[in-house]
């Protein structure tokens, strides 16, 4: 697959490919924005989803509508999801400042801001772009952080209670513990799937998507740009197999630290 | 302890307010008139509604077209789905011939590829086959799902053995112990991995983005893709055309919530 060049004109060229994304600025660039965007949704929301969770299972009714409206964004399509909150992200006349201005806050320029949130950090258009996807993804981690909920024993809080544990040690104690099979699995699939963004991306940065000046430029969108937009194959399918290969081993060394560290035991 | 309750309703009602809110917004934008939609501070409830809007949307590109499209390609792979699901899963899940733990491992670790990674080479292959800007390669790469595969198997497994042998002591091949013996008793699992499959076939945007270049065989999601970048200030319309876009989903997972949770639960897949 690391081969080939323009339309006709295919031929071997070794390994070049993979020198050239090495000295590629914007390579390095989306690799930069992948990170920060993978760093900041994942812990994100798990956190949330995570305390979101926790109180759902200690309603005694109507979980399952508030269920349904966390998991709402989730099976809704990328596109009419992305076309609302650009209009959210309007810089004049977006509901996000609106609601920035109801609490006297200065009003942000949302996707356009190139610039970072702080020194060396994702310019306020990729977070702009993290927030969505926060809330798009939420309720799957919901979901699936209150099924982990469900099958701890009873037994163990009646036990801790009667010891004299409060909310907090139970939580750290018995809770966290024992959910950690849950939480490494969303931390994995979360992961993996968080390095390949690109429909936000390609529908409402820019323009050109990717913008402004590349801060929302991510691996994915790298690759169809230098494939569809560029046409060349032979670059995009190298940094494809780069892809891969981050993927992969970030599953291997998850898979690994799932070995030794979590507790499956209940 | 009451106040305790209440404090988590409230907590949660609030994130609840968070999450419908885009939705809201979106429909309600779509019934504005384009002077109130650009007013600010926002109206929170349209003056009057401009139920216009949606026809408007509708003509302004032919999505008429892109509904066929995506209806044409959600049923042609979800019909897919099933048949390859039921056929390898009997086969990996009931049958015994030499190879099999191979194939199955074989089949999980293609799980394991996101699409991302393998988009570009496949773009080159269905070039070489000439299929790009056809139903073929917007459905074909899409008939065969591995979760799917494994989900049919597990549940085929778990029929008694009796069952089967019982049928093939009657004279049944295995054709007819799929068809009048296995199926029917999975039928939960069949609707599950039909809706999971509508859902995400509906939903998918950067496959049928790369592998179409007419408009006229565009899906809603690209067609709607494409109708924002052309159409990117025109916000009731853009509301309006996303409201419809987003609609049949949403219809399907009012009605059928808990299967479409509980499948996204068991598939691993989040996107």
């Amino acid at each position: 697959m690391f081969r080939w060049g323009i339309a006709g004109a295919e031929r071997f060229i070794g390994f070049r490919n993979y020198g050239l994304i090495l000295q590629d600025f914007r390579f390095w660039q989306s690799l930069k924005n992948t990170l920060w965007y993978s760093l900041g949704t994942v812990p994100l929301t798990m956190a949330i989803s995570l305390a979101v969770a926790l109180m759902l299972n200690a309603l005694p009714k109507g979980r399952n509508v508030y269920l349904a409206l966390y998991f709402l964004p989730m099976v809704t399509s990328i596109v009419a999801i992305s076309v609302v909150w650009r209009w959210i992200y309007h810089p004049r006349f977006g509901l996000a400042n609106a609601i920035l201005s109801i609490l006297h806050l200065p009003r942000l320029g949302w996707l356009n801001e190139w610039r970072s949130v702080f020194p060396g950090g994702p310019s306020l258009a990729l977070v702009s772009i993290i927030v969505l996807m926060v809330w798009k993804t939420l309720g799957y981690d919901v979901v699936i952080f209150l099924a982990g909920l469900q099958t701890i024993p009873r037994e163990y809080y009646e036990a801790a209670i009667i010891d004299g544990a409060t909310g907090w040690v139970k939580f750290w104690r018995i809770t966290f513990p024992l959910l950690s099979p849950t939480t490494f699995y969303l931390l994995i699939i979360s992961t993996i799937l968080s390095f390949q963004i690109f429909a936000p991306v390609w529908l409402i940065t820019g323009p050109p998507p990717g913008g402004p000046l590349g801060t929302t430029n991510v691996l994915v969108y790298y690759i169809y740009e230098n494939a569809f937009n560029f046409s060349r194959y032979g670059y995009a399918s190298a940094l494809s197999i780069i892809l891969f290969v981050i993927l992969i081993s970030m599953t291997i060394l998850q898979r690994r630290v799932i070995e030794t560290r979590v507790y499956y035991e209940v | 302890m009451k106040f305790r309750i209440l404090a988590i309703y409230l907590g949660l009602s609030i994130i609840a307010f968070f999450m419908v809110l885009p939705f809201y917004w979106m429909v309600t934008t779509a019934l504005k008139t384009p002077l109130e939609a650009i007013k600010f501070p926002p109206t929170w409830i349209p003056h009057n509604f401009v139920w216009q809007n949606f026809v408007h949307a509708w003509r302004s590109a032919p999505f008429g077209r892109y509904f066929l499209n995506s209806i044409i390609i959600t049923v042609g792979s979800t019909l897919g789905v099933l048949v390859t699901a039921a056929l390898a899963g009997y086969a990996l899940g009931v049958l015994n011939f030499p190879g099999r733990g191979g194939i199955f491992m074989l089949l999980l670790a293609t799980m394991m590829i996101p699409m991302p990674v393998y988009i570009v080479p496949d773009y080159l292959i269905l070039t070489r086959l000439g299929w790009i800007d056809t139903y073929k390669a917007l459905i074909i790469p899409w008939i065969a799902s591995t979760f799917s595969i494994f989900l049919l198997r597990q549940y085929f497994k778990s029929i008694p053995r009796d069952l089967y042998e019982a049928g093939l002591i009657d004279g049944c091949n295995h054709f007819m112990l799929l068809w009048r013996i296995a199926l029917p008793l999975v039928k939960p699992a069949l609707a599950a991995i039909a809706i999971f499959s509508a859902v995400s076939s509906w939903n998918s945007f950067i496959w049928p983005l790369v592998m179409t270049n007419s408009p006229w065989m565009r899906t809603v999601q690209v067609g709607l893709g494409y109708f924002l970048h052309e159409e990117s200030t025109n916000y009731t319309l853009l509301a309006a055309a996303s409201t419809i876009a987003a609609l049949p989903i949403i219809i399907l997972f009012v009605f059928a919530q808990r299967a479409i949770i509980e499948t996204y639960m068991r598939s691993g897949r989040k996107g």
